[in-house]
């Protein structure tokens, strides 16, 4: 297993995650999030499959939230 | 011959950054009791841009609080701000993950100052504003009624100047009209007053000044009846700008009679 801080807490994840696979352990549908990998924002969603996690990375998942 | 009143009574739609927006009336999405409420809300206000705000997800509960499970980006034009941010670095991240979402590359671009006012801290807005228009972001900037700084932000690429009418979030209203129209009177940008308005006719009396628009959240989120608050914000929107469009009455001092004085009885 590896640990990363997903959203400022520590996570454990098998070491072949990739993005995607992130988002499906945690029910989020892909078009209705952004993720930021390492201060790095992902703005192509079809990369998610592509991009694999390692211990020690930094993610953040954001959304919309009600504002003014 | 008559007037057209048809003609006359069709409000020309609000241009920024080359769109068109057919409500001059923008509303948040924050602080409401439910999203039931708050979708009822938006549609009595009639509002087309609506803001939003980026947010980290939260993990522990249930993702449905996410605001594209409540609002169609077909529907609204989907405004995100940079609320909470305290320097441009923190700000300049937030819009790009906002852009990121792949709704637009508009952002209501707030830099704050100070935890206690939410002012914004205009040194740190300028400099974002400039780094977000050149990267092609159509910037609205949240800034307070200072002319100088609205002037500079027109310079820095700003697509439209959004002025507070009074704090964020306080409902006091329009505080210094004086400076509402200077800044209208020298910026060649739409000018959005945003924050401050707290009921109705707070509302048309900011409208009354010719700004081109308001946003506002608290007004109507905090409101008794959000809904019926939200239906009196649009009529007052409207309500200003006609009255602005028409050109009041000179104020006098002294009554001038509206009925004819020759003619009474037993003269």
């Amino acid at each position: 297993m590896i640990t990363l801080t997903v959203n400022g807490a520590p996570r454990r994840l098998t070491p072949d995650t990739t993005v995607a696979g992130l988002l499906g352990s945690l029910g989020l549908d892909p078009r209705l999030v952004v993720v930021e990998h390492n201060r790095q924002i992902l703005r192509d969603r079809t990369a998610y499959h592509s991009i694999g996690l390692n211990g020690g990375d930094v993610v953040e998942i954001v959304h919309f939230v009600g504002g003014g | 011959m008559g007037v057209d009143v048809e003609t006359t009574l069709d409000l020309a739609p609000l241009v920024i950054g080359g769109r068109e927006f057919r409500s001059r009336l923008m509303v948040g999405t924050g602080k409401y009791a439910s999203n039931a409420h708050m979708l009822s809300a938006i549609h009595a206000s009639g509002a087309e841009v609506v803001t939003v705000a980026v947010r980290r997800v939260d993990l522990s509960r249930a993702s449905e609080e996410g605001m594209l499970h409540h609002l169609d980006p077909e529907q609204f034009f989907l405004l995100a701000n940079t609320a909470g941010c305290y320097t441009s670095d923190e700000a300049i991240r937030y819009a790009h993950l906002a852009r990121a979402a792949g709704f637009n590359e508009w952002v209501k671009l707030e830099v704050i100052g100070d935890q206690e006012t939410l002012l914004p801290d205009t040194a740190g807005l300028l400099e974002a504003t400039r780094i977000l228009a050149d990267e092609g972001f159509k910037v609205m900037a949240y800034t307070n009624d200072d002319l100088i700084t609205a002037l500079r932000l027109e310079d820095a690429g700003a697509v439209a100047v959004m002025p507070l009418a009074s704090p964020i979030g306080s409902g006091l209203g329009m505080i210094n009209p004086y400076a509402i129209r200077t800044i209208k009177h020298r910026v060649g940008v739409p000018v959005i007053v945003d924050a401050g308005v707290g009921t109705a006719s707070d509302a048309c009396i900011v409208m009354e000044q010719g700004v081109d628009g308001i946003l506002m959240n608290t007004g109507i989120a905090a409101a008794s009846d959000p809904v019926r608050m939200a239906a009196a914000m649009r009529q007052a929107v409207e309500a200003g700008r006609l009255a602005y469009l028409a050109g009041r009455m000179p104020r006098r001092e002294v009554a001038v009679p509206s009925s004819p004085v020759a003619g009474m009885l037993d003269t």
